[in-house]
């Protein structure tokens, strides 16, 4: 019988252990089509990085409320997720409370400790469910909260809920079975879970061995199926925030990224000498149209976007009614590549299915309206860059299409006729130094 | 006050007579063209006069940085004018630039070294800040704006682009003016709608123009002068205020103007 449930458990944690390895090995596959980009170097300031910002949460704390709100549950889960090591202990050896001998009396503490991030979680759970579906803060309401994005937010809010009761269950079960003596070990009284044993407590001992086990089991392979599904869903920030944080952009946020293969070309137009003249030109595409187009950094972007709202909450376009949403670029982003890599996935055409980033999830109208304040960049808490792949969709736009709005057109001829984006005459941009003696009004 | 009488050196004459200057004045292409922000130009080359620094300018020979053209998303044109200017100045052999344009500073700065442009390049807000620390600009009690209410407009690419929040205020309080914070300021600031390349076409469709919502803000902090330290700021500014019919009681201003009316100058 106790083997029953051994191999039963270690049956559970392949099926999870496969899924969990076939995405992850997908979503790497997904983001290594994007192309090169030199983030190496510089670990320490990385490191401070991604410490200050992923594990310290700092760029949270421009919003308080759900700074704190958010901080309960990222503190539960990082800590609660110890206990859940017991939990696969106990799994495999078929033990009960594996750490409870060791610690002894610590271990009631240790426990009590747990069960305040448990009603910690659970009130940042639900008062981030109100704040969504009752208060309706803007930020959640937006055009490109589709149903489905919404859904994923509550249903990862509900999840949580239910996992929460299932420990505070478990525990309220267990002291009343440590009371009658069923072999199960005592851990002293837990504060919280043991508000819940009126309700259990006149229940035999065998339907309370029964509930403490479900719960048990409950928890476990409802945690399982949690880490699965969030491959699958914008909680997957809660593990790529730290590689993406690491691998954010150092640079002052105003410099574009360079393009080599343009600065041979220039060179060689200027006559100027040219470093590795001969070698062949690299063949690619002049900006970004589609996702390969994009660096991977762009693409590990994408599936850090917790879809907050924060960078289109401050965009001037957003706010004055423009189409262009910084968070539906990630989104959007994300959906372009999930389609391809499912395509790839099945054998089916990828990248050549006629579709592309541009024009089919991301419109003309949207990479127009970006006045590359950056705001967007600095509200993200995940250091994620939008305006990075507007800016490369525009130069696919523009190089590679020739599409640009008249005006810009006009803009670029002056440019190349008179050197100044307006249309005047190159000899007269020194006179505003003329009158500089006379008096001035 | 004695009548000086204001020099603006050319960097060609300048090399002709083998000389070189301390620092190039970068004018960009509104500081240049721009009727309005002509007179910032003026103004901070009155500065630069009274302060005696050893300057120049590039005059016929300046040329756009290409900041709008590589923002649209045209590389080529970008490249064309950045190695052109490269080419330029490596001749003249410039070490130090200062320019009152964020976007050309910007350029400058971070885009010029990996084309083979490498300069030390400080915006005027924080060259002002220097010269006003190290006593070379003295404010005697503030001039006409002591105490007056001033709020500052945060250009992005100054502020968030390149984290430059405190130089422009700092200038600000050597004014002794009451400097007034609009709700959205420094990292948080609003953009004034025409970085991006904007500036050159119309705004897509929308609500609201962004530089009347700017606008609305900086009104509501009841400032009677709007501090921009940027030529498209100022013109976006103006503009808005001008759509809200306050022009007669509020001024948009560069902190360059401010400093040498300050100054009379
Ligand atoms: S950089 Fe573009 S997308 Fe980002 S906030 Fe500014 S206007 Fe919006
Ligand atoms: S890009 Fe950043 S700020 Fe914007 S929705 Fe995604 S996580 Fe939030």
């Amino acid at each position: 019988m106790a083997y029953l449930s051994q191999i039963a458990f270690i049956a559970v944690l392949g099926v999870a252990i496969y899924f969990l390895y076939k995405r992850i090995s997908r979503i790497k596959k997904n983001i290594q089509l994007g192309k090169a980009l030199d983030r190496s170097g510089n670990t320490s300031e990385r490191m401070k990085t991604m410490l200050l910002v992923a594990f310290g949460q700092q760029k949270m704390f421009k919003r308080i409320i759900p700074a704190i709100l958010h901080l309960f549950i990222y503190v539960g889960f990082l800590i609660i997720n110890l206990e859940v090591l017991e939990f696969v202990i106990d799994g495999l050896f078929g033990t009960h409370r594996f750490f409870a001998p060791y610690l002894g009396s610590f271990y009631g503490v240790l426990m009590n400790g747990f069960e305040v991030l448990v009603a910690l979680v659970l009130f940042s759970c639900v008062a981030f469910l109100v704040r969504r579906n009752v208060l309706k803060v803007p930020r959640f309401q937006s055009a490109e909260m589709t149903s489905w994005p919404r859904l994923d937010a509550n249903l990862i809010l509900v999840i949580e809920i239910v996992l929460m009761f299932a420990i505070l269950t478990m525990n309220a079960t267990d002291q009343i079975l440590q009371g009658r003596d069923a072999g199960y070990y005592a851990t002293g009284s837990i504060f919280f879970s043991a508000l819940f044993i009126p309700l259990f407590e006149g229940l035999s001992t065998g339907t309370l061995i029964f509930i403490e086990r479900f719960a048990w089991w409950f928890h476990i392979v409802g945690i399982l199926a949690f880490a699965v599904y969030v491959t699958y869903s914008k909680h997957l920030h809660i593990f790529l925030a730290f590689p993406n944080t690491y691998f954010s952009n150092l640079n002052a946020k105003g410099q574009m990224q360079n393009m080599p293969e343009v600065t041979k070309e220039v060179k060689m137009m200027l006559n100027l000498p040219v470093e590795n003249a001969d070698a062949p030109a690299e063949i690619g595409r002049f900006g970004a149209k589609d996702v390969n187009d994009l660096s991977w950094k762009n693409l590990m972007d994408a599936y850090s976007c917790t879809e907050c709202g924060r960078c289109t909450a401050e965009c001037p376009a957003n706010l004055t009614g423009k189409k262009l949403s910084p968070r539906k670029i990630m989104m959007d982003t994300r959906d372009r590549l999930e389609e391809v890599g499912k395509s790839l996935e099945a054998g089916g055409p990828g990248l050549e299915d006629g579709k592309s980033l541009i024009d089919d999830y991301i419109t003309r109208e949207e990479l127009l309206a970006c006045t590359s304040c950056n705001a967007c960049v600095e509200a993200c808490p995940v250091t994620i860059d939008p305006l990075s792949i507007i800016l490369q969709m525009r130069r696919y736009a523009v190089m590679e299409e020739s599409n640009a709005p008249a005006s810009w057109n006009s803009m670029f001829s002056n440019m190349e006729t008179s050197f100044s984006p307006w249309k005047f005459a190159p000899s007269d941009r020194f006179n505003w130094a003329n009158d500089i003696n006379k008096k001035q009004s | 006050m004695s009548e000086i009488e204001y020099k603006v050196p050319v960097m060609a004459d300048m090399a002709a007579q083998g000389q070189s200057p301390e620092v190039l004045f970068w004018v960009g292409c509104a500081g240049s063209f721009d009727e309005r922000y002509k007179q910032v130009t003026r103004a901070f080359v009155k500065i630069l006069n009274k302060v005696g620094v050893s300057f120049a300018v590039l005059g016929p020979e300046e040329s756009c940085t290409g900041d709008p053209a590589r923002r649209a998303g045209n590389e080529f044109l970008f490249q064309m004018q950045a190695m052109s200017n490269i080419q330029l100045m490596n001749a003249y052999e410039i070490k130090k630039i200062v320019t009152a344009c964020p976007h050309c500073f910007n350029t400058l700065k971070n885009e010029y070294p990996e084309l083979g442009g490498n300069y030390e390049v400080i915006h005027h807000s924080t060259y002002l800040q220097q010269l006003i620390n190290e006593g070379k600009v003295k404010l005697q009690g503030g001039g006409e704006f002591k105490g007056k209410k001033i709020t500052y407009h945060d250009s992005c690419y100054l502020g968030r682009a390149n984290k430059v929040y405190e130089a422009p205020r700092e200038v600000l309080q050597a004014l002794d003016a009451e400097l007034v914070e609009m709700k959205r300021c420094k990292t948080k600031g609003l953009c004034c709608g025409a970085g991006g390349a904007q500036m050159f076409k119309e705004p897509e469709k929308g609500k609201k123009d962004i530089n009347i919502e700017r606008t609305e803000e900086a009104l509501e902090t009841g400032a009677k002068i709007i501090a921009a330290a940027c030529p498209f700021c100022l013109t976006m500014m103006a503009d808005g205020v001008k759509n809200k019919e306050k022009e007669a009681e509020v001024a948009v201003m560069d902190i360059a103007e401010l400093i040498a009316k300050a100054e009379g100058l």
